[in-house]
């Protein structure tokens, strides 16, 4: 069970004479909750973008989900779920209009479709939301059912950037819940934050600084390692170090 | 200082996610205060109702003696406002935006240079990219720094850390920790929780309506519940395995630990012992003091 979903080595993107990402190597298990730091400006999203299919590596190769990231980008973006905090769904659709859009465009047939939605909804306890337009859904829901969405396929791996971003305390927690449920039926889960109490409840984090991949290893080993209680001052000691302007 | 006395907003056919339902505070000049909240909770509404850009259903709210529907002209020469979505022009240059601003106010960077000074100079080196170009961190200051331009005497700062690292928020606080010290007055609202614990007060708000305010240490003194902390194996089932426990009220993930609150006469020791029968290992449990998050978690659940 010990397979890698990702294998990525020097993976590297210049633009220009600007390195954003610079020869990073990694690997992620599979079901593994892999926490992806950075201060803003580090480089995480443009490594994930790589990571994602969606843009190309200068330098360096690299495997996710079994795919190749230069020659089969475009089968990667099949076979994996992706949710951001800027965009994850269409807020003039209603509820149930995004799922049956993000289900078509994974391939999913109608039957299927139907079926999962009402499931879905009430796992959520949505169903009196079904035909509400995603834009009303309060933030922290909108945020649950764009999570649901991205794995209704059923991907091998999920990647969710900055999911959490200005959600409150109680409902950040029932996403992490969502999280740990999806880790539980092996889908591997790559998620960058900005709480540091999150970072703590990843299998292993990396953080990012300046393109490189400074610190690699469980939150607990980071924590002895840097000589320090807490993940936000082992991220404060990394991110001190870093040269490129925010 | 700001007044407000008995507010009321509501939205037509959706109006119930996003009213307020009788909200009075007041702001001390110079005073630093937090509003802390779920979305959708209707800390924006407030904002932009004392920033005079949408009218309240009914109640009054003054700022520095002027009344906000009234004096709206007023109202908004004296105060910045910096809303929680990015909102600078994003094709013009940093530059350009914050002269823009300046212009509108019929002042020039040069004039009150002194106020942005420490937080555009972070930014200066960018000076001629696109807005819309700039990282996150750069984004919020540059918001800052156009909110600041005119010297307003009140500063009302809708989620403005949202999205940022931990370094660069911290760096943000210190800032207005400086411009508190100058004599502006704050009202900023936010979801993390440490930042809360930088404010002189602060209120929680839950469905239109204040639930609590006072000063952080105050929030933390009126908690009532039991809180222990507890260690020991995996986290999710450690969490479902509490949950399930009888005299267990509550139990959520806080970083590495778990914090749960529990009904009286439950002892440490049996909870350890119930724990290591059900094969956990390694289990620590001990009583600890809340944080402004347990009071969160304990007022909104």
């Amino acid at each position: 069970m010990n397979e890698n979903v990702i294998e990525v080595s020097n993976l590297t993107k210049r633009f220009g004479h600007f390195t954003a990402v610079d020869h990073i190597t990694f690997n992620v298990k599979r079901g593994e909750i892999f926490g992806f730091l950075g201060a803003n400006g580090a480089g995480k999203t443009t490594a994930m973008q790589m990571l994602c299919g969606i843009s190309l590596p200068t330098e360096g190769k690299g495997t996710v989900a079994g795919f190749d990231i230069i020659k089969e980008n475009e089968k990667i973006k099949r076979n994996i779920g992706y949710m951001s905090q800027k965009f994850s769904l269409y807020e003039d659709l209603k509820v149930w209009e995004n799922i049956r859009l993000f289900g078509g465009i994974y391939g999913l047939s109608d039957k299927v479709i139907a079926e999962k939605t009402d499931e879905l909804l009430e796992k959520l306890n949505f169903q009196h939301e079904r035909n509400t337009l995603v834009k009303y859904l309060p933030l922290g829901w909108k945020q649950k059912l764009a999570f649901s969405v991205a794995i209704f396929h059923e991907p091998n791996i999920v990647f969710l950037d900055e999911p959490t971003g200005g959600v409150d305390p109680a409902m950040r927690r029932q996403f992490w819940e969502m999280i740990y449920s999806a880790s539980d039926r092996g889908i591997t889960v790559f998620v960058t934050t900005h709480y540091m109490d999150e970072a703590e409840y990843c299998n292993r984090v990396s953080i990012m600084v300046d393109g490189h991949i400074d610190a690699l290893d469980s939150p607990s080993t980071l924590r002895s390692q840097f000589n320090t209680e807490s993940m936000d001052e082992v991220f404060r000691q990394l991110a001190r170090k870093a040269k490129r302007a925010d | 200082m700001i007044e407000v006395k008995d507010l009321h907003k509501s939205y037509g056919r959706h109006g119930k996610a996003n009213a307020l339902n009788g909200i009075t505070f007041t702001v001390k000049k110079g005073e630093i205060f937090g509003v802390i909240g779920p979305d959708g909770a209707g800390k924006s509404s407030l904002f932009r109702i004392l920033a005079s850009l949408i009218l309240p259903d009914s109640g009054t709210v003054t700022i520095n003696g002027f009344e906000v529907i009234k004096d709206y002209q007023k109202i908004r020469q004296i105060i910045g406002y910096m809303p929680g979505r990015f909102s600078l022009y994003q094709d013009l240059s940093v530059e350009e935006n914050l002269k823009f601003f300046a212009t509108l106010f019929n002042t020039t960077i040069e004039e009150n240079y002194y106020l942005i000074k420490d937080i555009y100079q972070q930014i200066e080196p960018f000076k001629n990219r696109r807005a819309g170009a700039l990282s996150g961190g750069m984004k919020q200051k540059l918001a800052l720094s156009c909110a600041l331009i005119h010297k307003p005497e009140i500063l009302i700062l809708d989620e403005p850390t949202t999205g940022v690292d931990p370094v660069s928020r911290k760096e943000f606080w210190d800032m207005l920790d400086r411009l508190k010290e100058q004599g502006i007055t704050i009202l900023v609202s936010t979801a993390y929780m440490d930042e809360a614990s930088r404010c002189d007060r602060i209120a929680l708000i839950l469905e239109g309506k204040f639930i609590g305010s006072n000063t952080p240490q105050g929030i933390i003194d009126d908690y009532s519940e039991i809180l222990w902390s507890v260690i020991g194996g995996k986290m999710s089932t450690l969490l479902s395995v509490l949950r399930n426990h009888p005299k267990v009220k509550s139990s959520f993930a806080f970083g590495d630990k778990l914090h749960i609150t529990v009904k009286e006469g439950l002892q440490t020791f049996d909870l350890k012992q119930y724990l290591l029968n059900k094969g956990f290992n390694n289990v620590c449990i001990d009583p600890i003091q809340p944080t402004i998050e347990d009071c969160f978690m304990a007022l909104t659940s």
